[in-house]
């Protein structure tokens, strides 16, 4: 075949469908909605034990922590930030990769996304709320976290709109509004198809009140893909916007390491990087658990090995350019902190780990038979989830660790408070995203009923003939949604 | 077959107003009444002894400086020790009920537990006499304490407050021979200069050190 193309369908163009075979709408419609609908599997109730019993101990780990001040955290001259930090950007990071599925793949019409853009958008959100606390929590005095924000008060003094701390405050929380409205805009329709299915009254009237009176009418879709495609227009540029601000409070600084012109776009990659590990960290857990093995495919997993390994490979290209640009600079402060510091100083243990998790273990994703292979990927994934974190601890320890003066030199050493509220934070996050695997479709009904074979016009001769009713809509109407009033 | 009534369609405007209307409202509320101005004028502690500004500076006239000897040198103005009382009171008065924690005092040896007024953070760090000199009145910042039987706290002392001045000083300075004078009142005619270059810091470290 020299050209593709576009009208023959995807089975002659080579492509794999993104959903099994064998699924038909309604099936699609079952296996989603089983999940919420069944008794929660026992795998399903460990983890959630885990979780909260974490989460309990961030609480109480927090009140600790309010009262006796962040001093109870290692953080000191010279390394005044540290894991604190280092996780609130870790967090951050592992949100970018919701906005890039929901959002850049949708306007690059890339249908492989319907089946991880609704778990991976969850993701985002909960990991910003993880994000979030990190700073509001280095501030000490949690009573006082209203001052970066524009209110009248009788200090006479505004915030600095010139930090970008500041910037910083507002990037985050725009990226959560908007992250926020873009999932329960994706999500109306399919809780109108949890509603519409609930056999209890309570059951119904909650899902009813998010559902938005939705009837599934022509008009509705229309609004709602208008609506859709508005969103995702606004959130593109935050995928771009949020972690170059969040690299401003480092590159802004004078300090050797942070100062570099290359931070916004090597975080941005990181951030999208660490964002897709994490999505298939979660998903290859997910799709075991509540056997969606049919909805996300090997191709997806393929296909995020890929972006993984793009990224990957960006980000190794920003750590080599880091050390050009100090070795090019002629700056001998720029040097020391990357020659000298990163490579063989005290941190150097985790400055090659950070190489070997980030750099080195996504290139197996060059042959395909390690792409598609399960184990594989998990591993890799958990590796640059490591790996990323280590990247932001190296960034934000090793240049603070060697002051100008040698008298200022110190070196970090986390107390048990500070491994406490990290593990914490993983118990807000998966109470999160366990509640949410349970309660609301974990992967977009509507959205993947539109990319099989079923719903191409076309596709009455290759094999879906039992749904002629449907195939003259570009995007079936979900079947079990009452029809328009 | 919809699950609730019509009328609910009007509940996201509902919901929008009300949660405008109420960040507003705890905004405002906060700032109204969650601060100094309102939180800390009119502060008039009990005091131990019964002492009467009124009388004393008032009435009889004496200068702020013979009891708050050092407003002119330190960052205190001082609280004074009970020998200054006993300067008259060892001589007037001597048998008065309301003086006998005074008597007590100077017996003992313990100091009168005066309670104090003007409060300010600790970590902002105020200064007595740079304001003296620059020509800042005692009745600037504590009102007319001459007219007061129990002292209370005149101004707000909130930061913005402290700015305010900061940023504009001129209306607040006097003739440093003014300083104490409690019923000086600036004469529009007459332009007041101040002894010394006076420029508030408007910076961090001003205050906050």
């Amino acid at each position: 075949m020299s050209a593709v193309n576009p009208n023959l369908p995807i089975k002659d163009i080579n492509e794999v469908p993104l959903a099994a075979e064998s699924y038909d709408f309604h099936g699609i419609t079952e296996d989603v909605a089983r999940v919420t609908e069944t008794p929660a599997p026992r795998g399903w109730w460990v983890m959630f034990l885990i979780a909260v019993s974490l989460l309990g101990a961030l609480g109480l780990t927090l009140a600790y922590l309010f009262w006796k001040g962040i001093g109870a955290w290692g953080n000191n001259q010279p390394i005044s930030w540290a894991w604190d930090i280092t996780n609130f950007v870790w967090w951050v990071g592992i949100g970018h990769a919701g906005t890039l599925i929901s959002a850049v793949l949708f306007l690059f019409r890339q249908k492989w996304r319907t089946s991880i853009n609704r778990a991976a958008e969850a993701m985002t959100i909960f990991a910003v709320i993880c994000a979030l606390m990190f700073p509001g929590i280095h501030v000490g005095r949690v009573w006082l976290m209203y001052y970066p924000f524009p209110l009248p008060n009788s200090m006479g003094i505004w915030p600095n709109f010139k930090s970008p701390l500041l910037w910083d405050v507002f990037a985050v929380s725009t990226y959560f509004t908007v992250s926020l409205l873009f999932w329960f805009v994706g999500l109306i329709p399919d809780l109108a198809t949890l509603r519409d299915r609930s056999k209890t009254k309570i059951r119904r009237m909650a899902y009813g009140a998010f559902a938005l009176g939705w009837r599934g009418s022509n008009r509705h879709w229309q609004n709602y893909e208008r609506a859709y495609m508005i969103l995702a227009a606004i959130s593109t540029p935050l995928v771009l916007s949020v972690h170059s601000v969040v690299s401003f409070d480092f590159a802004t600084s004078v300090i050797p390491g942070w100062h570099t012109t290359i931070f916004p776009p090597y975080f941005v990659a990181g951030a999208i990087f660490s964002g897709f590990a994490m999505v298939l960290t979660l998903m290859l857990v997910v799709r075991v658990v509540f056997k969606l093995h049919g909805l996300i495919t090997l191709k997806h997993i393929e296909l995020m090995n890929k972006i993984i390994l793009a990224t990957g490979s960006i980000v190794g290209y920003a750590y080599a350019m880091e050390f050009f640009v100090a070795w090019y600079s002629g700056n001998e402060y720029e040097r020391y902190v990357f020659f000298v510091s990163r490579m063989k100083g005290p941190y150097a243990w985790a400055y090659w780990s950070m190489i070997i998790c980030n750099v080195l273990s996504p290139q197996i994703f060059w042959k395909k038979s390690m792409r598609t292979n399960i184990p594989v990927t998990f591993a890799v994934s958990i590796f640059v989830n490591i790996g990323m974190w280590f990247e932001r601890f190296v960034i934000i320890a090793t240049s603070l660790h060697r002051d100008f003066l040698p008298s200022s030199w110190g070196y970090f050493h986390p107390t048990p408070i500070d491994v406490m509220v990290y593990l914490g934070s993983f118990g807000l996050f998966f109470t999160f995203f366990l509640l949410f695997i349970r309660w609301l479709p974990v992967i977009a009904i509507a959205e993947v009923k539109g990319v099989l074979p079923a719903a191409d016009p076309h596709a009455e001769h290759y094999g879906h003939d039992s749904h002629d009713d449907h195939d003259s809509h570009e995007k079936p109407a979900d079947g079990e949604a009452t029809a328009e009033a | 077959m919809q699950i609730f009534p019509r009328s609910l369609n009007k509940l996201p405007a509902v919901v929008a107003v009300g949660a405008a209307l109420l960040g507003g409202g705890v905004v405002g509320g906060f700032w109204y009444y969650g601060t100094p101005k309102h939180l800390q004028v009119g502060y008039a502690p009990r005091q131990p002894v019964p002492y009467s500004h009124r009388l004393h500076a008032g009435i009889m006239g004496m200068d702020c400086r013979y009891c708050h000897a050092n407003v002119e040198r330190s960052g205190e103005a001082m609280i004074p020790p009970t020998q200054t009382c006993m300067n008259c009171h060892s001589l007037v008065r001597t048998d008065s009920a309301r003086l006998a924690p005074v008597r007590q005092s100077w017996q003992t040896g313990q100091p009168i537990p005066w309670v104090r007024i003007h409060r300010l953070p600790d970590h902002a760090y105020f200064d007595h006499s740079v304001h003296v000199s620059a020509g800042v009145g005692c009745a600037t910042c504590h009102g007319r304490v001459d007219q007061m039987d129990v002292v209370r706290q005149d101004q707000p002392l909130s930061m913005s407050w402290c700015l305010d001045c900061h940023r504009n000083p001129g209306p607040n300075l006097r003739p440093r021979d003014q300083i104490t004078n409690m019923e000086w009142r600036p004469d529009p005619a007459q332009q007041v200069t101040p002894q010394r270059r006076v420029e508030p810091p408007q910076n961090c470290s001003g205050c906050h050190r």
